[in-house]
């Protein structure tokens, strides 16, 4: 094997590497769909936001249109503090709901916007007022309990 | 009595002879690894050693990669699928096998089958070289054979296990695609669409990419010594390499314990 | 400057445990080929390595070039390695660079020279033993011979000043064994080095050294000049000049009684 046919070898085999390493990145990871684009912040509180995460995607209509940003906890109003990272290029009314949905049966978790009628858009730092929690698996369950117990209660009533 | 405790005795004495023995040679390794570093200069100044050995280490090892590869991602998909679909989650078989491959089983399968296959090699070269006195005429010349010899071989492993396991990965991941796709037919979209959301590149690719480095080091350096340290005899040799691939292969589960508890805690 | 480029003085040696040199004294004068010859397992090889640095004595010292070669540091060592050139038993050449790469290897690594001077170097010492034609081959397209000949053009490269050979005659034809006599002897006055061959071979050897050095049980017994030894009525000399089966060096490895050993067996 002369020097040259080594070196074409070697050289096809770390670009072959190389590119194996960025098909990963790119096709395999996440990394192309991290926001590149300009962003502005709203803030959203909840009273739970069961299993959001950072990063969880935002959407509206089904469409992403954000990220999660920062997740805290206000320990004044003993609320969730969410904020969520918009795409500049979306505008929401002033009267946005914001609700946490789960995306198939047991799926993560993610905000879905949905508009309202004002003629105000939110600007960067509003807050939005109308949220709706997370759905959480044990209260739903205590509710169906309660409300079983409830119509048993009545039948024997009547 | 008497008889039944001098045998007790000298297999206490044959394990602490053992164990110590294992602790010299331990440090002999140690010692080894660090001369390799330190003698590296000439690894880089005189390029054309190092890219001769990527050759022998990477690119000969790059069927076996890659063929198992595509079997082990074909697996994956077909049993990720069986087990899914039982829960309806059919659609997250992709990102099943892209984070196995790219959590565990690439780095971990790359450094094993490099072990067997490169790192026999190696030692065996060596081990061969040092049989033959290569290595003395090497020294006899007052040239030093761990930085001609030694250092070119251990950055050539180093640099070649993380772009070998890269490419286990993507293999995997196209072989996983072939069967979930086309062969059972798993939505396409879905396929990928999940597995893009639910890889991250610095939790799960990255922490990879590190495994692999550490497994290449760990695999090189343990090629090498065995191979300079083999007994300059056929019988050695053979033991030497034999060697390569048990220590090898248990420093790779071992780190690889390490390493995930780390990156996941 | 001292008239002899190597001396050693009550060199004592240890190897597992084993002392295999016991108090040696030897001396090689400048220009000279000396022989040193011994029975197999006496320390022959061990030797070269004492002078050439490989190995430290534990007893005595070892001097080339008036200076104490243990003494030296690493780079001391290898600068003194470069005066030197050493041919191995069976060559040791580096299987994967071809012939002409095995000799260039010296040049390319201790000087700076241009490929085309080292081109012209190596045809050289090629040509010196005879196989400039090879350049290309491989060493495992070689015959023994030609193996050890390409060995000596390695060796002598950088035309060294001591030139050591450890057992350059084993396993070779007639042939190639007169063919590297005949180099030894014409590459040594050529490049006015001297030359240390560790051998057992006594007919191709007496014909070419000037000086004999036998060593047998760790101690130097004899030496002088071949003609002085092969008149030698020292038993150990005579034994093994006339290649004598039974002398000072016996037959039988140690063993107990025959008769014994055939009894006990038949009784067991």
């Amino acid at each position: 094997m002369d020097r040259t046919t080594l070196d074409l070898w070697v050289g096809i085999f770390v670009a072959a590497g190389v590119a194996a390493l960025i098909g990963l990145a790119m096709k395999v990871g996440n990394l192309t769909s991290g926001q590149v684009g300009a962003t502005y912040e709203i803030i959203a509180a909840f009273e739970n936001i069961g299993g959001l995460k950072t990063r969880a995607p935002v959407r509206s209509a089904g469409v992403v249109v954000g990220r999660v940003g920062e997740i805290r906890f206000d320990n004044e109003t003993f609320e969730a503090k969410v904020t969520l990272r918009i795409d500049t290029s979306y505008r929401f009314p002033k009267d946005t709901f914001a609700n946490i949905y789960t995306s198939g049966l047991l799926g993560e978790q993610y905000i879905g916007l949905e508009a309202g009628g004002d003629e105000e858009m939110l600007r960067d730092g509003d807050r939005i007022s109308h949220t709706q929690d997370a759905v959480v698996l044990e209260k739903l369950i205590s509710q169906f309990l309660f409300s079983k117990a409830e119509d048993g209660a009545t039948k024997e009533a009547q | 009595m008497v008889p039944m405790l001098d045998r007790l005795t000298h297999a206490l004495r044959g394990i602490g002879h053992r164990v110590i023995d294992r602790v010299w040679r331990l440090g002999g390794a140690a010692r080894f690894f660090l001369y390799t570093l330190v003698l590296s200069g000439e690894s880089f100044r005189r390029l054309h050693l190092t890219i001769r050995e990527i050759y022998y280490t990477g690119v000969l090892s790059l069927i076996i990669i890659l063929v198992s590869a595509l079997f082990v991602g074909m697996v994956l998909g077909l049993q990720g699928y069986n087990t899914l679909q039982k829960y309806g989650s059919a659609d997250a078989v992709g990102v099943l096998v892209a984070l196995s491959l790219v959590r565990e089983l690439g780095p971990v399968v790359t450094a094993l089958l490099f072990a067997g296959r490169a790192g026999t090699a190696i030692t065996a070269e060596i081990g061969l070289m040092k049989a033959t006195e290569q290595l003395s005429a090497m020294e006899m010349m007052a040239v030093n054979p761990i930085a001609r010899v030694v250092a070119p071989r251990f950055w050539a492993g180093v640099i070649s296990m993380p772009l070998l396991a890269s490419m286990f990965s993507m293999m995997g991941v196209f072989g996983g695609y072939l069967v979930a796709v086309p062969l059972i037919g798993v939505d396409e979209g879905a396929f990928w669409s999940q597995m893009q959301a639910n890889v991250d590149w610095r939790e799960d690719v990255l922490n990879g990419i590190i495994k692999s480095c550490v497994f290449g080091v760990a695999c090189t350096i343990i090629a090498l010594f065995e191979g300079y340290d083999a007994p300059p005899t056929a019988e050695g040799v053979s033991r030497a390499t034999t060697r390569t691939v048990v220590n090898s292969s248990l420093a790779v589960l071992g780190l690889d314990f390490v390493l995930t508890s780390f990156m996941i805690g | 400057m001292s008239d002899n480029i190597v001396e050693i003085r009550e060199l004592s040696f240890a190897y597992n445990g084993r002392l295999l040199h016991k108090g040696i004294n030897m001396r090689i004068p400048r220009g000279k080929v000396v022989a040193i010859m011994g029975g197999s397992g006496s320390g022959k090889t061990t030797l070269l390595r004492l002078i050439g640095g490989q190995l430290k004595p534990s007893c005595g010292e070892v001097r080339v070039e008036g200076q104490v070669v243990h003494a030296l540091d690493r780079s001391g060592i290898y600068c003194m390695r470069r005066k030197m050139g050493m041919l191995f038993q069976f060559g040791a050449l580096f299987t994967d660079l071809s012939v002409f790469d095995n000799v260039a290897f010296p040049l390319r690594e201790h000087t700076d020279l241009p490929e085309s001077a080292i081109r012209d170097l190596v045809l050289l010492k090629l040509n010196a033993v005879g196989l400039r034609g090879a350049r290309d081959l491989m060493p495992s397209q070689l015959s023994g011979g030609m193996a050890r000949r390409v060995a000596l053009a390695r060796a002598v490269a950088l035309d060294p000043a001591l030139i050591m050979y450890d057992e350059p005659f084993a396993g070779l034809d007639p042939i190639s064994m007169g063919v590297i006599v005949n180099l030894i002897r014409s590459l040594n006055d050529a490049l006015g080095a001297t030359s240390i061959v560790v051998t057992h071979d006594v007919h191709e050897t007496f014909a070419m050294v000037d000086y004999v050095y036998f060593v047998s049980n760790g101690v130097v017994v004899a030496e002088g000049r071949p003609d002085e030894l092969r008149a030698s009525e020292l038993p150990f000399v005579h034994q093994f000049v006339h290649g004598e089966a039974d002398g000072p060096v016996p037959f039988h490895y140690a063993a107990p009684d025959y008769r014994q050993d055939l009894l006990r067996g038949a009784h067991a």
